[in-house]
C-alpha cells in the first residue's frame, strides 16, 4: 500500500551523523518542528497499527549534506515488508536495482570480510583501543582529522578505502555492521560476534540503499537510541529529545518487518549516466 | 580573521592550515551510507605553490588568511628586491627573489602586476597573460628562411630570450605569451 506521512514532525532521529533542519513557529512559541531525515518513524507507526506492506516515495532532509553525490533536499523511496528477514529484502531490491539499471548479478560481503579483503584489517578485533585505530588510519590516510572516536574512524576507513574499492564491483550488499552502527536494526550473533542486521546497497562504488531487519524489542530499541545519544554527547553535541510516539507504537507491537531506504535521485543520476546527483535534480541546493 | 567551516570551503577561499597560507581548490563532501561526514578538500600552499591533500570532519573550522590580490605597477630594482608600488596611494611594496620567483623576466616599468599580499606583504607575483617588450639583440634574419617558419633567439629588454621568427629585427616590439614564454605577434603599431 503506498502511505505518505508528514514532512514535519516533533521527533527526530539522535543519529549524531546526521543533521537535522529544524523549524520554529512564530505562532506557537516553543512549537519547534523537524524535516524528516526519513519518513522511517511515522512508517513504523503505521506498521504497529497494521498497514501491512508500505510504501512511499517522499522528500528526505540532512542539513550540510551537499556535495557531488549529497543534496540536504532529496528524494527516498521507502518501503517494509512485513514477515521478511534483510536476507529476503536484499534480493528484493537487487531486483529492483536490476531492473533500473541492468546490472549484472550482484554479490554479498560481510563488513568484517571486506575489511580484511580491502585493507588486511580486522574492524572487530578485541581489544583494539582508539589509539590502534587512530595507527590504522594513519597508515592508510596520512593525515587524518583530530578527535575520531572508533566508529568515526571506521567511516573514515569505509568512506576513504572500501568504498573507493567498490568502484568496479557492480552491484555490491555490504552486510552484518558493527554493532555500534546497528542504528534502529536489530542485533544478532553471527559466529559469535553481535552484528547489525543490517545492509547498506551499493553501486559503482555509490551507496544507494539502506535497509534493516527491524528492531522490535521496544527496550532495546530505547537502547540503542540512547547508546545514539551517548555518541552525540561524546562528540560534543546536545542529545535529543527521543520520538515517545515512535517508542509508544513499538511498544503496542511493531511486527516483525524488514525495511529499505533507497535514493531516487542517486537511482536516477547512475541510470543517466550522470557525473553529479545536481544532473538529476531540477534544481540543486546551490540554484534552490 | 574569520574561521570558516568546511561547508563554506569554495574554491579560491583562503585559509590558514600549519600555519601557512592557502588557497583552496577543491572542497568533496564524503560520507558513508550512515555515520560521520568528512571533507576531502585540495589546498595550493600559497608559499611554496605545493598542493597539499587533506581529510577533515564536517563542520571542522579554519581560519581565514589574511591574503588579497592588489593590481600594482613595477618601479624598479636594486638587485635584492623588486619594487611595486600602488599608483593611487604611492605606496611601495618590495619583493624578494624568492616571492618574484622566475617572473622578474618579464618585469617592464610602469606595467601592471597582480601582486598577492600575505599579512600586507608580498607572496606571490603574477604577470600578465600578455606583455610587450622590445628587442635588444638578436642575429639579423635571413631572407628566404621565413618560408619554413625558421626561429632564432632573441635577447629583450628585460633580459627574457625568446625564440622569434627570423624576420624580426632589433628595436622592434613583440608580444610574448608569459605562461609558456613563446613569441605571439609584432606588437601593434602606436
Amino acid at each position: 500500500m503506498e502511505v505518505e506521512t508528514p514532512l514535519l514532525s516533533q521527533g527526530t532521529v539522535p543519529d549524531p551523523g546526521i543533521e537535522v533542519f529544524s523549524v520554529s513557529s512564530a505562532a506557537a512559541a516553543g512549537a519547534q518542528r523537524f524535516l524528516q531525515t526519513s519518513p522511517e518513524f511515522a512508517m513504523k507507526r503505521l506498521l504497529a497499527a497494521g498497514a501491512g506492506d508500505i510504501f512511499q516515495i517522499t522528500k528526505a532532509f540532512r542539513q550540510g549534506e551537499f556535495g557531488r553525490h549529497h543534496n540536504p533536499e532529496f528524494t527516498l523511496l521507502e518501503w517494509y515488508r512485513v514477515g521478511w528477514d534483510h536476507a529476503a529484502l536484499i534480493r528484493e531490491v537487487a531486483e529492483l536495482i536490476s531492473e533500473v539499471l541492468h546490472c549484472d548479478g550482484w554479490q554479498v560481503w560481510p563488513y568484517r570480510t571486506l575489511f580484511m579483503d580491502v585493507l588486511g584489517i580486522d574492524p572487530t578485533q578485541e581489544g583494539a583501543e582508539v589509539a590502534d585505530w587512530v595507527h590504522i588510519a594513519r597508515e592508510q590516510l596520512g593525515s587524518i582529522p583530530e578527535n575520531l572516536d572508533r566508529d568515526a574512524l571506521l567511516d573514515l576507513l569505509m568512506s576513504h578505502c572500501i568504498e573507493p574499492a567498490l568502484r568496479d564491483c557492480g552491484l555490491v550488499f555490504v552486510t552484518d555492521f558493527p554493532a555500534s552502527q546497528a542504528a534502529l536494526a536489530r542485533t544478532l550473533d553471527v559466529g559469535g560476534m553481535t552484528v547489525a542486521a543490517r545492509f547498506e546497497c551499493y553501486v559503482g562504488g555509490q551507496e544507494l540503499a539502506n535497509g534493516y531487519w527491524e528492531q522490535t524489542d521496544a527496550g532495546a530499541l530505547r537502547k540503542q537510541l540512547d547508546a545514539e545519544n551517548g555518541r552525540r554527547q561524546m562528540r560534543g553535541l546536545a542529545p535529543r529529545p527521543l520520538d515517545e510516539r515512535l517508542l509508544a507504537a513499538q511498544r503496542q507491537g511493531l511486527p516483525d518487518c524488514a525495511g529499505v531506504a533507497m535514493g531516487v535521485d542517486r537511482l536516477l543520476a547512475l541510470k543517466l549516466g550522470a557525473d553529479a546527483l545536481a544532473e538529476a535534480i531540477s534544481f540543486d541546493w546551490s540554484r534552490a | 580573521m574569520p574561521n570558516f567551516s568546511t561547508n563554506e570551503f569554495k574554491p579560491g577561499l583562503k585559509v590558514m592550515l600549519d600555519s601557512e597560507p592557502c588557497s583552496i581548490l577543491e572542497n568533496e563532501f564524503v560520507k558513508p551510507g550512515k555515520g560521520q561526514a568528512f571533507n576531502r578538500v585540495k589546498l595550493r600552499n600559497l608559499k611554496s605553490g605545493r598542493v597539499w591533500e587533506r581529510t577533515f570532519k564536517s563542520g571542522d573550522t579554519l581560519e581565514g588568511a589574511d591574503v588579497m590580490d592588489v593590481d600594482l605597477e613595477y618601479s624598479y630594482t636594486d638587485g635584492e628586491f623588486w619594487y611595486f608600488m600602488d599608483p593611487s596611494t604611492y605606496e611601495q611594496y618590495g619583493a624578494d627573489r624568492e616571492v618574484v620567483g622566475g617572473t622578474e623576466k618579464w618585469l617592464k616599468e610602469q606595467e601592471r602586476y597582480e601582486i598577492t599580499l600575505y599579512n600586507g606583504s608580498p607572496l606571490a607575483v603574477t604577470p600578465p597573460n600578455f606583455i610587450e617588450l622590445e628587442i635588444k639583440e638578436t642575429d639579423p634574419g635571413l631572407k628566404g628562411d621565413t618560408a619554413q617558419g625558421g626561429s632564432k633567439p632573441a635577447t629583450l629588454s628585460t633580459g627574457a630570450v625568446v625564440r622569434v621568427p627570423l624576420f624580426i629585427t632589433e628595436g622592434e616590439v613583440i608580444r610574448i605569451d608569459t605562461r609558456t614564454g613563446e613569441y605571439v605577434s609584432r606588437a601593434s603599431k602606436t
